[in-house]
């Protein structure tokens, strides 16, 4: 067996036995869905439908000219009534189109089905994925054709399919390759095609042994994909880490993938870019777990794009307690939520609910040098130093220490036993620097 | 709105954190000084377990005190200012007035550790800078040794000089005479059955807790690995007996429980090793050629200056950034 890792890093007790059992059920369709016109990174989509119009699911309501965006779709057939401002789970009111569903289910028109996708040359199945509205489902929704359209003088040698699932609690992605290990394969080698490289390969944690068995089941006897079983270890499916630990190269800092020649994709992301060339469907929905201590019920649900969080919490039974936190995404890297009227959105890989005594905010201390952070962070970091430079304010002395290699990954602020908030200070350099 | 008086909390990731805390820490190598705790007690009698118990007590008043003075939160339950005592005490000599301790841990409190800004910015080792203190304050009581007593009823106190200081002053030859050979000097040494400090006479004592740290992760080999072996060799090299070195003085008391804190120590790995060997080349050169005959205390108190320079000189290399440079130069 495939086996691999990376240095440092720490090991957050995964949690992922509260929903890894749970099959995937369908979460009931919303009667009414709010599409934020930014669920990507780069430029936000400009409303192609006015209030009042009639939409048809997978219908394009929301487009950008700009090469890094991706289109939003309607994800229910139905009448668009409001377009404004709405929360978005990223903390920011984000304008959204919000339509309430006929419950015609009825898909638009141009819908096409490719059984023989194997013909279709890597110009048209990108645009295939382009069109689908298709970005990074592991969270970071950065737009996956862009990252299939690298500058000529990038050479790309293989295409990387992170099934790592390292944050704790999320079991979405492990689901998915139980499930449809099939879709997976095959969005990898559309994948593969599209990259024009004649390797791929899945990252999946060694927590996960039946999902590394699935997908070794299904690429058996195929030479061109290899499944890699990783030591479980946080922060293993950031693709800087999933990379070193595959093929043994270090994106260069401030590099990209592209720039050691490998397009890392999510599980998700493979199975939307196989249904998106296959059967035609845009990215309409996505798997989210609804977990935690929190929550009466965990679940792993197959959810519309646009349901409302609050939705999804009834769905499971409704909240335990009357404290808690609610965090959209796993909870090393995850957003705390305000509110539950934010809709599920293309990278909202899970809806976890902790209980009082886990969301309680840790009282900080000063730093005591004891190293715990720089041992574990997975960049090399020296993130004491960071934060005791940041806490005072020093915002540009903080580059000297590599301030914009940190991903925000959270390892320092997790092992930091005076639980000081590295990560919320990081943020705040980066954003007092940007603004100068 | 759908969120049924509901509180939500909000903050910024990460929203789990390890169960580890400063506290669990200040506490757990607490306990690990607990066996030479208990050896000082066997070998010293009941006027070690009150010089100590003045010691603790003494810094953790003046830590509460001077938080007061100061105005900030009291945090003497956070076990730092115990364990500067348990170290303090450990450096003291068992027939020691006892306003000596006292003034010793007003310096290590209140002047090296909150004038300094408190947990986490002093410069130096609180309980060392105390030692120091005291020792240049008072050198006749500082150095007025006791022999271990027979047993913990007879309160005797008898002086005698430490080994080291024998070996400077007469010769190696005269310290392995008065033990009756060497294998006897060496499981003195190794049992703590010698005169010296409380707290340091039991190497067995001090590796049990140091052990017990390195097991659990709360401090590393590379500090008492370098600082021990630079100490081994620099007195093989020089002819002397690197057994008796490593033995004798307060080497294992410094390498594995001074020199490993956390605030005065530097923090990255290749730092800690070379830091290691400075306090292992200083404790021998004060030893050889020095007017004291133990150099432990000093080296650590010289090292802790250059432990943010060698943190800041010996980084760890970033992710990627050898290829950077590559490219840069390409």
């Amino acid at each position: 067996m495939n086996t691999g890792t990376f240095e440092r890093g720490t090991h957050p007790p995964d949690n992922k036995a509260l929903s890894a059992a749970k099959s995937i059920t369908e979460a009931k369709v919303p009667s009414r869905v709010i599409i934020p016109l930014s669920q990507h990174i780069g430029a936000p989509c400009q409303a192609k439908v006015a209030v009042g119009d009639l939409v048809k699911k997978g219908q394009i309501i929301g487009s950008a000219d700009a090469f890094v965006s991706s289109p939003v779709h309607a994800t229910v057939s139905g009448k668009v009534v409001a377009i404004a401002p709405f929360p978005h789970t990223m903390g920011r009111d984000i304008p959204a189109i919000v339509i309430e569903n006929d419950g015609k289910e009825e898909w638009a028109e141009g819908i096409k089905e490719h059984s023989d996708w194997g013909s279709l040359d890597a110009a048209a199945l990108r645009d295939i994925v382009k069109t689908a509205g298709i970005v990074g489902m592991g969270g970071a929704t950065f737009p996956t054709h862009v990252k299939l359209s690298p500058p000529k003088e990038k050479k790309i040698d293989c295409v990387i399919i992170n099934g790592a699932e390292c944050e704790p609690y999320l079991t979405a992605d492990h689901r998915v390759m139980l499930e449809e290990p099939g879709a997976v394969v095959n969005g990898l080698k559309i994948l593969m095609k599209i990259a024009g490289v004649s390797k791929g390969y899945i990252g999946i944690e060694d927590n996960k042994p039946d999902a590394v068995a699935a997908m070794e089941a299904v690429t058996k006897g195929d030479s061109s994909i290899d499944v890699y079983s990783l030591k479980v270890k946080y922060p293993q499916g950031a693709e800087k880490m999933l990379i070193k630990a595959i093929v043994g190269k270090e994106v260069p800092a401030g590099g990209l993938p592209m720039d050691v020649g490998v397009i890392v994709q999510n599980v998700g992301t493979a199975v939307a870019v196989y249904e998106a060339v296959r059967y035609g469907r845009p990215l309409l929905e996505r798997v989210v777990s609804v977990t935690g201590r929190g929550i009466n019920e965990t679940k792993n649900l197959k959810v519309r794009i646009g349901t409302p969080l609050s939705q999804l919490v009834a769905e499971c039974g409704g909240f335990k307690f009357d404290t808690g936190k609610v965090i959209a995404g796993g909870p090393m890297m995850g957003m705390a939520q305000s509110n539950l009227d934010s809709p599920v959105i293309k990278g909202t890989s899970g809806l976890l609910v902790l209980d009082p005594e886990e969301s309680e905010i840790a009282v900080h201390g000063p730093c005591i040098r004891c190293g715990r952070c720089i041992d574990a962070c997975p960049m090399g970091l020296q993130p004491q130093m960071l934060s005791v430079l940041a806490e005072k304010g020093f915002y540009e002395e903080m580059k000297e220490y590599d301030l914009m290699n940190c991903f925000e990954c959270g390892t320092c602020a997790y092992v930091c036993p005076a639980k000081r908030p590295i990560v919320q200070w990081v943020k705040l350099a980066k954003m007092s620097l940007a603004r100068k | 709105m759908s969120e049924d008086q509901h509180k939500l909390i909000v903050s910024v990731s990460p929203h789990v954190r390890s169960d580890e805390s400063v506290q669990r820490i200040m506490w757990m190598v607490s306990l690990a000084l607990m066996p030479a705790f208990a050896a000082s007690i066997y070998y010293f009698g009941i006027q070690a377990l009150i010089v100590q118990l003045v010691t603790i007590a003494a810094c953790v008043g003046f830590e509460a005190a001077t938080q007061k003075i100061v105005g900030k939160p009291v945090t003497i339950t956070d076990g730092s200012a115990v364990l500067t005592g348990l170290l303090l005490g450990f450096n003291l000599p068992a027939n020691i007035p006892l306003y000596i301790p006292v003034t010793g841990s007003l310096v290590a409190i209140t002047i090296t550790k909150h004038l300094f800004g408190g947990l986490g910015y002093n410069i130096f080792n609180p309980a060392l800078i105390g030692r120091a203190f005291v020792l240049i304050s008072w050198p006749k009581a500082m150095t007025t040794w006791m022999e271990p007593v027979k047993s913990i009823a007879s309160m005797d106190a008898v002086s005698a000089a430490t080994p080291l200081n024998i070996a400077k002053m007469e010769g190696m030859g005269k310290l392995v005479e008065q033990f009756g050979g060497t294998s006897a000097l060496y499981s003195n040494l190794f049992f703590g059955s010698v005169s010296g400090s409380l707290g340091e006479t039991s190497a067995l004592a001090i590796l049990l807790g140091g052990i017990f740290l390195l097991v659990r992760g709360y401090i590393t080999w590379h500090i008492p690995v370098s600082f021990i072996g630079t100490v081994a060799l620099v007195a093989a090299v020089t002819g002397g007996d690197p057994v008796f070195h490593l033995l004798a003085g307060g080497l294992m008391l410094g390498a594995f429980f001074m020199a490993t804190d956390y605030v005065t120590g530097p923090s990255t790995r290749k730092a800690q090793l070379v830091f290691g060997a400075g306090c292992g080349l200083l404790t021998m050169l004060i030893r050889l050629k020095g007017g004291y005959p133990e150099g432990v205390m000093f080296a650590i108190l010289i090292m802790n200056c250059f432990a943010p320079l060698l943190d800041r000189g010996m980084r760890s290399k970033t992710f990627g950034a050898v290829v950077k440079k590559k490219e840069a130069a390409a």
